[in-house]
Order: structure tokens, then sequence, then C-alpha cells
């Protein structure tokens, strides 16, 4: 409960925008005292801009701040760059949330996407489309945002889902149909092969998010140089460098994780 | 107020001076092992006899062979069940309520994943078993029953001796979870049909790492450590010395104070109980109000969320708990909420207040002050009304 970064905390004690709008045009609701977190927003849009924004929101700590950051982030601009804004964004500027927590950003996200919904009088996909079917009947989780949530976010475990969409977060009976829905996505995906440009995007990613952390941890750094034909060019930093472990280290860490990853093909070079 | 308010302790106590004094010379002084045959460790031996004895006498055990030292709470629950199991191996059903600590309750669930059949009795909406359904649900198979004397989260106290005496005429051997109870309200074991109870020494004053396992004379017992002959055979491992000493103060200290905690703290916790209901609407007392530890409020706020209710007293300085489920580490409100059927929109918003002799009537008054406008915050921030 207490992993919580200063800038949450800030935000929870002295929230931005809170209350309600009584001018707004635009009001949706996310979430249900039954989910343990619900959020509100009022918006007053004009000429395509959010001109005023407000919320209330029932939840706990992070809940309260996401949607105070979220308001922040919104108010002012033009529907265009609010159609941008992720759950992601919300995360960025509250300086992390705990993994259990995300889905409290998520629901931040949400609330934006229904607003901007109502506000264009599109579908708002409440009633279940042709082939969806509710996975977690705790917390009313469709395969179709389950999929969704694992595609935009890249969510590889049933653990990931659960801290994006809450969905099997309760009684559990639902983990196996996650686990499946993840298998199929990552068993499709593999099919279709990747451009380059993409693997550059993934080789990327992977190296910032998951190898760096962990060579940090141990005094270490990594940097990526190039990546051609499959082959990844990586210059090793700080403790890392010139240890005899090295290669070691490239071969079974980096190497790897990144063919776990992106391609059983790729191979791991380190340049000084 | 620049020091905590700590009402929270029903999580942990803090440990009395008196208590940790006496502690003091069994580090570095007199650090013998007990079972050494000089008398440097004999004299350790002997002080740990006499704290026995203090533990004995508190619980109304009939002697210190009763007494099993063990390292909590959780390893004394875990040691009753296994040793009903491995004394009754033919036996393959074991009854308990679905508003057990962790330390029963999960340890039930594990053993129904190796072929047991558990009884997870449901409690009413005041957190009560209903005596009839236990009855009914013991048979010739259960190896064991455990139903807990007093519920951590709401106070809750169940009429223990009646249940033993039902778990008793069938046959069947009965462990109870003693581990709120102790030191709160009165235990006289010599007067029930317990054959086994757990207690853990942080609850009651004294340090984090000692609990007791009470052993009903001739009742059929298998270690859960094996190794040396500490215990008399029934716990090995080195003594803990210094915190069974430690131990044996605080019961000495609890049996001295229980009238005070039945007069004086239950009147402290009355009168935030009803101070929190006159300030604040749309509040709802969780437990059994009539039968409950002297200590301990449970409430809950509608439409708030109980970790948001936390940190805002959090930056009071005031300690408590809540039954939320940002708190549970699931996403689901707490067990024992949800086995009472407290609707979600109560649920969330739960608040357990755990008073100790160490609180004072200023440190009542200053929570009665501040919860008010906690609570009115955090309703003008929530989308739900009334």
């Amino acid at each position: 409960m207490w992993e919580y970064s200063d800038k949450v905390k800030e935000h929870f004690l002295n929230p931005h925008n809170a209350g309600k709008l009584d001018d707004a045009n635009v009001v949706v609701e996310v979430g249900s005292a039954a989910c343990g977190d619900a959020l509100k927003l009022y918006l007053k849009i004009e000429d395509e801009k959010i001109i005023d924004v407000k919320f209330q929101t029932f939840g706990c700590g992070s809940a309260i701040a996401s949607s105070s950051v979220l308001t922040d982030l919104i108010k002012g601009k033009k529907l265009e760059e609010v159609k941008k804004i992720t759950n992601q964004d919300v995360v960025n500027m509250l300086g992390g949330l705990p993994p259990a927590k995300i889905h409290c950003s998520v629901m931040a996200q949400e609330a934006v996407e229904k607003a901007l919904k109502v506000y264009y009088k599109e579908d708002l996909g409440e009633n279940l489309q042709p082939g969806e079917i509710i996975i977690c009947h705790c917390f009313k989780v469709s395969n179709f945002k389950i999929e969704k949530a694992i595609k935009d976010h890249n969510l590889k475990t049933v653990e990931d889902v659960i801290n994006h969409t809450k969905a099997g977060g309760a009684c559990g009976k639902c983990k196996p149909d996650i686990l499946e829905i993840i298998n199929k996505i990552y068993k499709t995906q593999g099919e279709r092969k990747m451009t380059n440009l993409e693997k550059i995007e993934k080789v990327k990613s992977v190296i910032n998010d998951e190898i760096r952390p962990g060579l940090q941890n141990d005094g270490g750094d990594i940097e990526l140089v190039d990546f051609a034909d499959n082959v990844v060019s990586v210059k090793l930093k700080g403790s890392c460098s010139g240890c005899p472990m090295a290669t070691m280290t490239i071969k079974s860490f980096v190497e790897e994780t990144l063919k776990s990853r992106i391609d059983k093909n790729i191979q791991v070079k380190e340049v000084r | 107020m620049s020091k905590e308010i700590y009402f929270d302790n029903n999580a942990t106590t803090k440990t009395s001076p008196e208590v940790l004094q006496e502690m003091l010379p069994y580090f570095s002084e007199y650090y013998g092992n007990p079972s050494s045959a000089h008398s440097f460790g004999g004299g350790v031996a002997k002080k740990i006899a006499v704290a026995k004895e203090k533990i004995a006498f508190l619980l109304g055990a009939d002697s210190i062979e009763e007494i099993i030292v063990t390292s909590c709470g959780s390893e004394s629950d875990n040691t009753a069940i296994n040793s009903a199991i491995l004394s009754f191996p033919e036996k393959k059903h074991i009854v308990t309520t679905k508003v057990e600590h962790p330390a029963v309750l999960n340890y039930c669930k594990y053993l129904s994943g190796t072929g047991y059949r558990i009884t997870f009795l449901d409690v009413d909406s005041l957190g009560r078993i209903d005596l009839k359904e236990l009855e009914k649900s013991l048979t010739d198979e259960t190896a064991i029953a455990s139903v807990m004397w007093a519920n951590n989260e709401t106070g809750t106290v169940f009429p223990i001796e009646k249940i033993s005496e039902i778990v008793k005429s069938k046959g069947v051997l009965f462990h109870t979870d003693a581990v709120q109870a102790a030191g709160k309200i009165n235990i006289d074991l010599k007067k029930s049909h317990i054959d086994m109870l757990s207690i853990s020494g942080h609850k009651l004053h004294s340090p984090k790492g000692i609990g007791v396992l009470y052993l009903k004379k001739n009742t059929p017992f298998k270690p859960f450590l094996i190794g040396g002959h500490q215990e008399n055979g029934l716990r090995a491992g080195t003594e803990n010395a210094a915190s069974i000493i430690g131990l044996g103060k605080a019961a000495e200290l609890a049996k001295k104070h229980i009238e005070y905690e039945n007069s004086e703290v239950k009147r402290l916790r009355d009168k935030l109980e009803t101070a929190l209901k006159n300030n604040i609407r749309l509040v709802k007392i969780n437990g059994d109000i009539d039968n409950r530890l002297p200590n301990t409020l449970n409430i809950s706020f509608k439409n708030v969320e109980g970790e948001a209710v936390l940190l805002y007293m959090n930056e009071k300085k005031i300690c408590a708990s809540t039954g939320s489920a940002c708190a549970t580490g699931s996403l689901e409100p707490s067990h024992v909420l949800m086995a009472m059927s407290v609707p979600y929109e109560y649920a969330h918003g739960s608040i357990r207040f755990s008073l100790s002799r160490y609180n004072t009537e200023e440190e009542v008054d200053e929570v009665v002050k501040i919860m008010p406008e906690i609570i009115e915050k955090l309703r003008a921030m929530s989308p739900f009304k009334d």
C-alpha cells in the first residue's frame, strides 16, 4: 500500500479538478461500487476542444490520483490530441504505479474513450458484440476487452491481464481462459511475419523494459548499437563491460530474452 | 499531534517496556542454552519454566506440560491441524469456518488439494456460525474441527465453550485459534473441552516471533518440527529464550489487565463507535455487537473506499486497517466481510479500529475529530450519493 510515488501521494491528497461540473455537456461513468472503483468524468467540450473537466472517483489512492492527472492531461486539449492519450501517459505522469494498481490508470483511459464516443454519438459497445462473451464474471470483463488489452499493452502473463483489466483478480476461476486467450494471440501473431521496422521497435522495448533493469540492478547497463539480419549489436557498460562473465551474460540472458520475445533466430553480438 | 495514534492493535501491539526489560538480560548476559548440562544454561531453563507457568495461568491450563512454545500463531495453527491429520490418518475430513485467519483457512485449502474434504461453515450477517450446522457437519470421518475464538477483523466472539462441547460430544478433536481472544477476554481452559488452542505473543504486548500451542493433557499429538527434544519432544528447535521470558511477563500483565480491557478499553472503543455513528452519516458497524472483543470496532463508511480513507488517516498519523479490496492483495474485499454478505458499497469502505490499554481518551477524541473531515472530503469526491 505504501509503494506509491510522491507524485501519486501529491495528486491523491490534493487532487486537481475534483468535483462536479454544472455546465458539462458530456458526463460518463466507468467502473462500479461492486468492483471497488468507479470514475465519473464531467467534460465541457466546445469546438472539438476540452474547455473544462472535473471528476468524481470512488476508489483507492491510485484511482483518485489517476483521475486527477487525467484531468490535467486533457484539460484545454483538442480532441484529436485527447484521442492519443493512453493509460501509460497516466502512469508516466504519476511517476509509475505499482503493478497491481495499473488498472486504475486503465479506468482513466476508459473514461476518456467513453466520453469521446458519447460526444461523437458512437456506439458505446456496452452490448456484447457477436462472438463476444464474458470471461471474468466477477468483474464482467469480456474476451474482446481482454484481447484488446493484451494487444495494446503487450501483456504476456495472466498476472499482467489481471493488473490491467482486473479480469481473474477475484475468484480466479477464469484464469485458465485468460491464459488460453494469451496463447491464442501470440500463436497467431507468431504466424505473421514482423516487418524489420516492427522488429527494431520490439528489440528496443525488450532491451529497455526487460533487460536493462536486470543489468542495472547489478550495476551494469547495455546499449543497443545496431540491428541487421537478425543480429543485434550491443555495447555493455558499467560493471558489465570487461567482465569475464560478459559473454555469458550476453548469450544466456540477453539473447534468450530476445529469442523468446521476438524471434528465435536472433543473435547477439557484443561491440566495444 | 506529532506521535502516531496507534489503533491497529489487532495487527500487532507495542512490546510493553516491562516485557522488554525482562527480556534484555537473556541476550548478552544469560545467553546459555536451556538444554545444556551446565547451570549457566540450566538457569535459563528455570526462568523459561517460570514464564510458562505465567502463560498457563493466563489460559487457565492445568500445568506447563500443556504449553508448547512455537514461533508464531500461524505455526501453532498449522501444527494443531497437522497433528490431528497425522494422528488420525484414516480420517479425511476437517471442519472449520469461512472467516478463519489465513493460517487456518489457507492450510485447509491446501489440504483440500491433497485429498481432504473440508467443510467451511457459513456465517450469518453478524459473523456467527449456526451451531446446528456445525453439529451436522461432524462425522466419524472428521479428524479435527477448528473454530476461532474471536475474529480478527470484526472482533465477533464465538461461543467457544458451547462449540467445544458439541465437537467433544461427537468425539472429534477441537482446536481454536485464540490469537485475538487471549489477553482481551477471559480464557479458562480448565472449564472447557478445548483440546488445542493457539496464541501469538505479539498480539498481547510481547515481541513478534513467539507463539504458543496449548495441548490438553492426553490429547494425541504429532510434532510439526522434528529434531531435538525441546518442548518435551513436541516441538524441536532451541528455545527462543528471551521471547518466551518476555511472553511470560506479557501473560502476567495481560491477566492483570483483563478487567481493564473489558472496562476502560471497552469504554474508549464504545466512545469512538458512538461518536463516529453520531457524527458521520451512512455508517454500518460490522460484527456481532453484543458478542465482540472489547477493543475492536469494524465500521463501514458507505461510498468511500477503505484504502483511500487509510491514506488520509496516515497523513494524520492515525494507524488502522481496512477490509477493502485494494488492501487484501486480491481484488475482492475481505473474505470475512464477504462471508457475512456485507454489501459491496459498505465492504469496500470498512475500517477496523483496534485499541489497547496503551491508548488514551485524548487519542479517541482526536480520531473522532478527524474522521468526519476525511470521510466528508472523500464523499465529496465520490460519484455515489446515499
